[in-house]
Formats: C-alpha cells, sequence, structure tokens
C-alpha cells in the first residue's frame, strides 16, 4: 500500500523500475522514542532482553555455531532464546563470521523487515575487520559501515559457549537500555545507505525493504 | 436483569483469566517435558508470557490491509466465542459461562470461524508461504472435522441433548457413566481428531516450523503475533476443556479440571513425541479412513445403545 507522503518523507526507490516502484512502499523509516514512563521502559527493555528470537539464517561459516545452541548441551532456551525462520518476527541477527557482497544484499533486506527493537550480533573476527578474507575481492571488511552492530563476538570461530556468553552479554546491555541499533540505523540513514550502495552494485530492490 | 447479567459478563471474564493463564502455563509445562526427554532443562515457566510481552513491546509494526488487522481478531474472537459457551465447571454459578441449549453447535461454529477468519488474514499479508500454510491447514482442518463432527453426532444421538451441560449432567455419578467408557467408538474418533486439532506432530505440516517458515502466521509479528500466541493458549485450553465436557464427564472442581485436561493433553504430546510427521496428503488420507469409519460406527453403536 502506497501512502502519499511529502517529499522529504518519500525515498527515491531509484533502483526499481517504474512498474515496480508501484508495488513497494517508499516511505522513509522514523526513529522511534522510548516510553515516556521509565518504569514501562525498563520492563519492556526486561521482557526483550529475555525473549531473543534469533533469525534463522546463516550468513557465513559461524553459523555452524548456531546450531548446537538448542542442544541439550547448550541449552539456550533456558536464557529465552530460540529460532524463528522469519525475519518478521525474531529480534536476534546473528552475523555468522564473513559478509560477502552477495550475502550483504540479503542481509540488508532481512534486517530492515524485522521490526524493532532490533539487535545485531556479529560473530568472529570477519565483521570486526575481514579477518582472514581482508583482502578478498567480495568480502565485506568492516560490518559496522553497513549495518550497526550491538555486540562483537570475535574470535575464529568463536565456540557455543562463548555465543551463549555474547547472548547474556547482549542482555544485560538491553535491560540497560544501551542497545539502540536500530534507532542509529534510522538516524544515519543516508549514510548508511550510501555505503551499502557503494559495495552492492546492482541494486535493485527499494531503499528501504519495509 | 441488568446486574444478573453483568454479574455474568464478569464471571465470564475471570473465567477467561484463569483459562489463559492456565493454557500459558500448561504450554511452557509442555515444553519443559519435551525439553526434559531430549536432555535439556527447557525454558522457564514465565517464558510464553515473556514472549507475548516481548511481541507486544515490539516499537514498529507494519500493515498489509484492513484484514491483516483483522486476521487476528477474528482469531482471538473464535476462541473467546468457543469458552463463551462451553461450562467449564460443572454445578459451578461462576464457571457455567453462557452455556445454553444448543449450544454444542455454537461451539463448533466457533471453533471453525477463528481459522477461517485466520485464513483470511494471513491471505492478505501476500506472502506464498502463508498461502502453502493456509492450504495445508484448511485441507488438514476440512479432514479432521469429518471424524469429529461424527463422534459428536454420535454423543447427540446417544444423550439426545445439544446442551454440553446437559451432556456432563448425564456423565455424573461414578467413572462407569462417562462417555468414553458407555460410548467409547465415539471418543477414540473424536481423539484421532483432537491429534490433528493441536498440531502436534504427526499432523504439524501446516506449521512446519523449518520448511514452510510457521506456516499461515509467517508475516505476522508485533501485537498480531501476541494477540495470535495468546489465542493459542486460549483456544487449546478451551479445546481440551471441551474434550473433558463431552466424553471425560467434566469437572467439578478446578483440581480435577486440572488433572483431566492434562491427561488428555498428554495424549497429544505423547503420539507427537513418538511419530515422525505425516505430509498433508497423507494426512488427509489417514482423517478420511480409519477415523471416519470409526466416527460412522459411532454413529450406529449410539443408535444401538438406545434401542437395546
Amino acid at each position: 500500500m502506497i501512502k502519499s507522503l511529502s517529499t522529504e518523507d518519500t525515498l527515491e526507490n531509484a533502483g526499481l523500475s517504474a512498474e515496480e516502484q508501484q508495488l513497494f512502499c517508499n516511505a522513509r523509516p522514523k526513529a522511534y522514542e522510548p516510553y515516556p514512563i521509565k518504569a514501562v521502559e525498563d520492563f519492556a527493555n526486561w521482557a526483550r532482553a529475555n525473549s531473543l528470537w534469533i533469525l534463522a539464517f546463516g550468513t557465513g561459516c559461524g553459523a555452524i555455531e548456531l546450531r548446537p545452541l538448542m542442544t541439550a548441551r547448550f541449552d539456550a532456551n533456558r536464557f529465552g532464546v530460540a529460532g524463528r525462520p522469519t525475519p518478521r518476527q525474531s529480534s536476534v541477527f546473528v552475523i555468522g563470521g564473513y559478509a560477502s557482497v552477495k550475502t550483504l544484499k540479503r542481509i540488508i533486506r532481512s534486517y530492515e523487515q524485522m521490526q524493532g527493537p532490533k539487535f545485531v550480533i556479529a560473530l568472529g573476527i570477519c565483521p570486526v575487520n575481514g579477518g582472514m578474507y581482508f583482502d578478498s575481492y567480495n568480502t565485506v571488511n568492516q560490518f559496522d559501515q553497513y549495518l550497526p552492530v550491538d555486540l562483537y563476538i570475535t574470535g575464529c570461530m568463536p565456540r557455543p559457549e562463548v555465543l551463549v556468553a555474547g547472548i547474556m552479554e547482549l542482555q544485560k546491555k538491553i535491560k540497560e537500555g544501551r542497545c539502540d541499533g536500530a534507532n542509529r540505523y534510522i538516524e544515519n540513514f543516508d549514510w548508511y545507505k550510501a555505503n551499502q550502495k557503494k559495495v552492492i552494485k546492482n541494486w535493485d530492490m527499494p531503499d528501504y525493504n519495509w | 436483569m441488568i446486574a444478573e447479567w453483568l454479574g455474568k459478563v464478569g464471571n465470564f471474564m475471570l473465567t477467561l483469566l484463569i483459562v489463559t493463564a492456565y493454557g500459558l502455563f500448561m504450554t511452557a509445562f509442555i515444553e519443559r517435558i519435551i525439553a526434559k526427554v531430549q536432555g535439556r532443562i527447557g525454558i522457564p515457566y514465565w517464558q510464553p508470557v515473556i514472549n507475548i510481552l516481548k511481541n507486544f513491546f515490539k516499537r514498529t509494526a507494519v500493515s498489509h490491509g484492513v484484514m491483516f488487522y483483522l486476521g487476528p481478531v477474528f482469531r482471538i474472537a473464535g476462541g473467546i466465542g468457543t469458552l463463551a459457551f462451553v461450562p467449564v465447571i460443572y454445578g459451578s454459578e461462576s464457571f457455567s459461562n453462557f452455556s445454553t441449549a444448543g449450544d454444542l453447535f455454537l461451539v463448533i461454529y466457533f471453533m471453525f470461524f477463528g481459522q477461517l477468519g485466520m485464513a483470511l488474514g494471513a491471505g492478505e499479508s501476500g506472502h506464498p508461504y502463508s498461502a502453502i500454510g493456509i492450504a495445508r491447514g484448511l485441507s488438514q482442518m476440512t479432514a479432521y472435522e469429518v471424524p469429529f463432527a461424527l463422534a459428536v453426532i454420535s454423543i447427540v444421538i446417544q444423550y439426545d441433548t445439544l446442551s454440553i451441560t446437559e451432556i456432563v449432567a448425564a456423565q455424573q455419578g461414578g467413572w462407569q457413566n462417562w462417555t468414553v467408557f458407555t460410548n467409547w467408538v465415539a471418543t477414540l474418533a473424536a481423539m484421532l481428531a483432537f491429534l490433528g486439532m493441536t498440531g502436534y506432530s504427526p499432523f504439524d505440516i501446516f506449521l512446519a516450523p523449518q520448511e514452510i517458515p510457521i506456516g499461515p502466521p509467517t508475516e505476522f509479528h508485533s501485537a498480531y503475533l501476541s494477540f495470535m500466541s495468546l489465542n493459542r493458549a486460549l483456544f487449546g485450553a478451551t479445546k481440551l476443556v471441551l474434550f473433558m465436557n463431552l466424553f471425560f464427564g467434566g469437572a467439578t472442581n478446578l483440581i480435577e479440571l486440572m488433572i483431566k485436561t492434562w491427561l488428555i493433553y498428554m495424549v497429544a504430546i505423547v503420539i507427537g513425541v513418538a511419530f515422525p510427521r505425516f505430509r498433508v496428503d497423507q494426512a488427509i488420507r489417514f482423517f478420511f479412513k480409519i477415523p471416519t469409519l470409526i466416527g460412522i460406527i459411532s454413529i450406529v453403536y449410539a443408535q444401538m445403545l438406545l434401542t437395546s
């Protein structure tokens, strides 16, 4: 459904053909305010921290470390962590290691379809500085140039124990209200979009995937 | 008159709260049992409540149109409507809800209504996986409704009434009066249909958590999803209460209600952890063969009970 908005509120969607532009929403995303009463916001943050639904999207070699989390040995269900196959319902995106340019496009699509507040965990050394793929022609080196990252877990590869520790650290941060990656993305939207379009040459999707 | 009605509505609200809380608690309890079977600790008891709160506190929600909004509303209306006409505790003034003559028809209608509303809402989301989930869900529902309807017709013939309260009343006075012992054929058919209703393995193809992302609710998120999970708990508990009333003698107090509904639920769980999943065509063939046959036999059996 396309709403008529003023020009500063709309996105160009220049990557789409005129026909396709009719099919996608072109509204610009808006940053959200916390609830006016602090106790309500704290309570909401407590609920968010104790129910982390991870998007089941394996984006690199580190995705293999996500699988054991659900097994009897690590049992992440104890902490309210569950896998969710659809971005609409999930709140945590684990970037499992290197992000190739081809995958980055899908990562952006999935991330933008997630409903806020949403959190990104960068797993492994590759999203930090490229790791062993630092001079690769098709891997992005600094992941936080393209999407806001809330928590880094470095290592190559980090074991599931570290991932569990990272998830508990993320819970602590959420409870303190320090995970505002989704808002940072909206506030610096143009900068992130310019960076994304610099590496993704065949941009054939809307500027914001509602 | 007005005071009486207000009292009834107040009682119903209380019942609604208790049944929903019980449904949520039981979901977590069963999850923990499955986790223990798998050698895990499992979710905390309050996890379903936290999930609902979390979804409710989401800051953004996108819409796909009017019907998308109405889908979860219809769904929860179906759940509340079903509960409204099911007497939860026999003989208790405050837990009898709006049970009147002929409520069995209404209940069966309401059970169907929620699913259809959901199908319309999920259809408008435009997601192909939703459409696949709905096609599978509705065809499976059509299949398991047949043995269930036959079993209900059988006990209606047996007790010669359409009122759930009267059906429960006829089963009082000892376990030998329960439908499961007086008309075990109908109970068997209904329990087989119950397996399809709960959506556990082997009949969980329409949710298919791995292949088609969670089926019809793929596009539902935020508050829509929290409404739907609330309804899942409420509707699940209501179905158990209905089955307990129709086939297992109802309950005269809260403890009896909990024990009986829990045992009925465990039937679906035990079969669910023991059997692999049916494909949708296999599930439909299954329901149209043996359970339907048992359902038809149960009607003949009920007629024989009356004439003998």
